[in-house]
């Protein structure tokens, strides 16, 4: 075993010391605890991430101490409510290097981000005989919304085909890309295989083309380091609860251009500067998306979210997060029955497998019992799941707060459903 | 939480067996045959149930398809109970059934004819596992509904 952890040290080289992973586990308490009488191996952080103490408390302080409405007191604790929302995001613009606050708009998640920009900036450009370019690794959120989009206008959904491996076959992607094409969409990491898309080099390619990109980047945040400046993405959605904040915030990055340019996605209160019954005038971004009362106390977690994630480094939470899933790799490899579901070079946070002749299901089951969560299923991938000829996979999924033990538990939590089902 | 959870419970080796080597695992055709299928989309269990009824018998029973070991088994299991009983006996079978794994029937009642069956009150404990055991018994249920033949009404 030991030997096994020696030989597969792939992580990049960090400035900073590595990063102390009992030191982080002791920042999130719920890891503290058994399940099923076994202490809690938590393997499913793709499907929500934990919280730390910090965002817990930051969230409990909005309201111990000064919950109010933002945008609209003129008493203390609505200004102190609306400084704290509005340094949130600035804080999400420092995270994702926005060249500007007044281009982060939050939302409840990444799903209602690429609801917004398909309909309110798609739709209005997109007619019929027009096309959006997507891959065979998205999310049902990556998929679903343009369906819908094309329902309602006319257009075509294609879709780039993923080799065996799970990885996206860039030049028939690059093929696929034409006069056509209105808007690229695609996932930085796969939720179910773990694939990090060349995302980079597609924005560029699809930019020398005039096309837009937005980028889902629910499953990125969390591992990588983000700059949207640098990727020159259209777009890029995020959820706050799988970066180690809350539920039910999330974030629609748009460029400022597109953003002036496209109507509201919702109307109401805070979004307007004047209403009359015959004409009403919109507020400044971001506030033009914002309608009605936002999720000012989740805003405000996911901005502790990133304070604490910066203070660990996202350079060393990747550094740490790769070794581990090269341990988990090279494991599940030597374990026999397993087959990985997601092999590509360049990997994040995710090991997917199937077990010969066993269900995913009755993998997780057992492994729950043993105080192992993971995901089983499709994963809200079902296109996946399909090109891979299998009605479900097992997915452990990683944190930051998890180690090389937590794989070890997993291995040996494999082997007695191996027993169950010899 | 009332009681620790056995993994026995649930993977009883009668389940077991039936799960790794299912009985009727097969398609049948014939002109009295009704099909129905069964999808679980949280799972992707998936189960096709074939019936043949004669004189208001279930002459044969058989399916097909893939799940989980719960699934698989409940099939392979409610297949072979199914044999020889009148519609109205699967019927109510089929209802016994859904209603000990949904904890409607006292812990340790066995109802006559169920036999083997009995194994199955385990998943209670394992909630998110009863649509597994249950998805077969669903689909069987609504190819009975289909068989409408020795009745005058119509279902178009």
């Amino acid at each position: 075993m030991s030997r096994t952890g020696s030989t597969i040290r792939t992580a990049t080289p960090a400035a900073a010391a590595p990063l102390d992973v009992q030191r982080v586990r002791r920042d999130f308490p719920i890891l503290a605890q058994s399940v099923h009488g076994k202490p809690l191996v938590y393997l499913d952080s793709a499907a929500t991430s934990h919280k730390p103490q910090c965002v817990i408390d930051a969230v409990s302080r909005v309201y111990s101490e000064f919950n109010s409405n933002v945008h609209r007191g003129v008493h203390a604790l609505s200004q102190r409510a609306t400084d704290a929302y509005e340094a949130a995001r600035g804080k999400v613009r420092d995270f994702i290097n926005a060249a500007d606050s007044a281009e982060v708009i939050f939302v409840r998640g990444t799903t209602e981000a690429i609801n917004l920009a398909a309909s309110s900036f798609a739709r209005p450009r997109v007619k019929a005989g027009d096309e959006i370019l997507i891959t065979h690794m998205e999310h049902h959120s990556n998929i679903v919304p343009w369906q819908l989009l094309c329902e309602q206008t006319g257009a075509a959904l294609r879709v780039a085909p993923i080799d065996d491996r799970g990885q996206l076959i860039l030049e028939e992607w690059e093929r696929l890309l034409s006069d056509r094409t209105k808007l690229v969409g695609v996932t930085y990491v796969s939720n179910a295989l773990g694939t990090v898309n060349p995302v980079a080099r597609m924005i560029r390619l699809a930019h020398e083309r005039g096309v837009p990109v937005l980028i889902d980047g629910a499953q990125a945040t969390p591992h990588i380091p983000i700059d949207v400046q640098a990727l020159g993405c259209d777009f890029f959605a995020f959820s706050g609860h799988k970066t180690y904040g809350p539920t039910g915030i999330g974030v629609l990055y748009g460029r400022r251009e597109h953003l002036e340019a496209m109507p509201p996605y919702q109307g109401g209160g805070d979004m307007i500067s004047s209403v009359t019954f015959a004409r009403t005038t919109y507020n400044d971004l971001p506030y033009k998306f914002e309608a009605g009362t936002p999720n000012i106390a989740d805003a405000i977690g996911l901005g502790a979210a990133i304070d604490y994630l910066r203070g660990l480094g996202m350079d060393r939470v990747a550094a740490h997060e790769a070794d581990v899933l090269a341990y988990g790799q090279a494991r599940l490899a030597e374990t026999p029955g397993i087959r990985p579901v997601g092999t590509a070079d360049h990997k994040a946070g995710v090991l997917s497998f199937a077990m010969e002749g066993i269900h995913a299901h009755d993998v997780g089951t057992i492994l729950d019992l043993e105080g192992i969560a993971i995901r089983t299923g499709h994963h809200c991938a079902q296109p996946v799941m399909e090109r891979f000829g299998v009605p479900a996979t097992a997915r452990a999924s990683l944190g930051v707060y998890n180690s090389r033990e937590d794989i070890d538990a997993l291995i040996a939590a494999l082997g007695r459903v191996a027993e169950v089902f010899k | 939480m009332s009681g620790e959870l056995d993994l026995d419970e649930l993977y009883q080796q009668v389940i077991l067996d039936h799960s790794r080597k299912p009985r009727n695992f097969r398609e049948l055709a014939c002109a009295n045959c009704r099909c129905a299928e069964g999808h679980n989309p949280l799972c992707g269990d998936r189960v096709t149930i074939y019936i043949e009824i004669e004189q208001g018998r279930v002459q044969d029973v058989s399916f097909s398809g893939s799940g989980c070991a719960i699934c698989t088994a409940s099939a392979s299991m409610m297949t072979d109970a199914l044999k020889g009983k009148t519609v109205e006996e699967a019927r109510r079978m089929f209802t016994w059934f859904h209603d000990m794994l949904t904890g409607k029937v006292p812990t340790g009642q066995v109802a006559d004819g169920i036999g083997k069956l009995a194994a199955f009150s385990g998943v209670l404990r394992f909630p998110i596992r009863v649509k597994c055991a249950t998805l077969p018994w669903h689909t069987m249920a609504a190819a009975l509904a289909e068989d409408k033949a020795d009745d005058p009404v119509s279902t178009e």
